[in-house]
């Protein structure tokens, strides 16, 4: 996975844009925030998500963070074998730890994703 | 106000754990991860940084006479090098802190919560009135660790010149380590064996590190929590307040109604004839872990609240302790707990969730 081609969002999830579907995952560095991963959920397919709103929950042993959709449209697949193997988020946080897929409608906006320069700032000025 | 830091305060730093408030200090949650530090505890050995606990000392003729007005436990019955779990409550039976007194031939000793040491030392000399009793507080001049474990007694073999082996559980030595005055404990809140160690703050490193090199994990408050609620301790702030009685907490047995007068008696007389919400285990279907403040249901009716949870690394399932009603206590009652909108089968159980093997 080439990561300067991804786009991102602030509360660190990565989007790789394909036409009119949006592939999500988190970041390695938010992987790297969640020690034990106990449970995850993960919307379903046909539901509609908005842009900055959360589908689903990472849960550890000692907190629960939501993740939220980079862009709005329609959850169009769902990486299931993570529920059983949250661990897999950590392990391989940009290949076989995706989250969803989501479909935009056309003309769905995607200006607000930052770059990955951008996104390494952003990281670099949290201190860290 | 800036928060307190332990004299092992750099010593956790330097070993990149991760640092929380808690209390009013400055402690480690964790240093390599919850579950791997969970499971050295209940496998092996693991050693906690615990100086933050108020460690207060009695002298004087009448310091039987204080701790019994503010103890609900029977301090009087105590012998000598014995260690009591108690609670001090206030006038209307709430709990202000839960504590451990010990009893040394020349004097007493208690541990108090790290949050309540300012509340309990103005407590206790509110209440000194005229008796003849010396109050000191050590908590910053001392450091406190507990090394817990089925390993840890046997790791800590030769460690003081006690051998903490010998000492019967919740019993404690006025003992030496390298030549330096300590005190070993048979005590814990891990629901392990292991000892409690207090020493002088110029000691503090040089102890930890003596313990770390015999194979004890260093273990971080968020062990510390899993490894208690298993074993269904309760926790200051959470499971006891002061608008929760210890008779409602399930905490009877630390309660000497018939000791003579102590603070908050006359209440808890009146109390236990009350119907009132009561602490129950609740085992809940599925991974996720309900939290402080989630609402406990039965059918379309809210019977209680969540004051801890967590998934149990030992246990290996979602579990809770919740205040409900009594006519929803009863082990083995179906329940729900509201996570986060979702509604979550729930059964009550018995307490304590895990209990070793002895």
């Amino acid at each position: 996975m080439d990561l300067s081609k991804l786009k991102y969002s602030p509360t660190h999830e990565w989007a790789q844009l394909e036409g009119d579907t949006c592939t999500v995952g988190i970041t390695s560095f938010a992987a790297e925030q969640l020690q034990d991963i106990t449970y995850l959920k993960l919307p379903k397919v046909g539901d509609a998500v908005k842009q900055e709103g959360p589908f689903g929950e990472v849960e550890t042993v000692k907190a629960v963070s939501d993740i939220y959709a980079p862009v709005a449209g329609t959850i169009s697949a769902v990486n299931e074998k993570l529920v059983d193997d949250p661990e897999t988020i950590k392990n391989d946080p940009f290949g076989a730890g995706w989250l969803v897929k989501i479909r935009m409608q056309p003309g769905t906006s995607t200006a607000h994703l930052l770059s990955y320069e951008q996104y390494q700032k952003q990281i670099e000025s949290s201190g860290h | 106000m800036a928060n307190l830091r332990t004299p092992l305060y750099d010593w956790h730093v330097a070993k990149k754990a991760k640092m929380v408030e808690f209390g009013g200090w400055e402690m480690p949650v964790q240093y390599t991860g919850i579950i791997d530090e969970h499971n050295a505890v209940r496998t092996a050995a693991g050693l906690f940084d615990i100086s933050h606990m108020g460690r207060l000392s009695f002298g004087g003729p009448d310091a039987l006479s204080l701790i019994q007005r503010v103890f609900t436990n029977n301090a009087a019955t105590m012998k000598d090098f014995q260690v009591r779990y108690g609670l001090i409550c206030n006038e209307r039976g709430g709990v202000r802190d839960d504590v451990l007194v010990y009893r040394w031939p020349y004097g007493w000793a208690m541990v108090v919560n790290a949050s309540n040491r300012l509340k309990i030392v103005e407590w206790l000399n509110q209440h000194k009135a005229n008796l003849n009793v010396q109050m000191q507080d050590q908590t910053l001049d001392s450091c406190m660790i507990a090394v817990q474990g089925p390993k840890a007694l046997e790791i800590c073999r030769g460690l003081t010149e006690a051998d903490a082996s010998q000492l019967k559980y919740y019993y404690a030595a006025p003992t030496r380590w390298k030549g330096k005055q300590c005190v070993v404990s048979r005590t814990g809140y891990t629901g392990e064996d292991g000892i409690e160690v207090m020493i002088s703050k110029a000691a503090a490193v040089e102890l930890w590190q003596d313990v770390v090199a015999r194979g004890a994990k260093p273990c971080g408050l968020g062990a510390r929590d899993t490894l208690r609620l298993e074993a269904a301790m309760p926790l200051y702030g959470h499971e006891l307040t002061e608008t929760i009685d210890p008779l409602q907490a399930g905490l009877a047995w630390a309660v000497k109604l018939d000791k003579g007068d102590f603070i908050g008696r006359a209440a808890l007389e009146q109390l236990q004839k009350l119907p009132r919400p009561v602490r129950v285990g609740l085992e809940l279907e599925g991974k996720r872990a309900a939290r402080e403040g989630c609402g406990v249901w039965s059918g379309s009716r809210e019977v209680g609240k969540v004051t801890s949870g967590s998934f149990g690394p030992t246990l290996q399932k979602s579990i809770a302790m919740a205040y409900v009603e009594p006519t929803s206590a009863a082990v083995g009652t179906r329940l729900e707990v509201d996570i986060r909108g979702d509604r979550m089968s729930a059964t009550v159980v018995k307490l304590p969730f895990y209990e070793r093997k002895k």
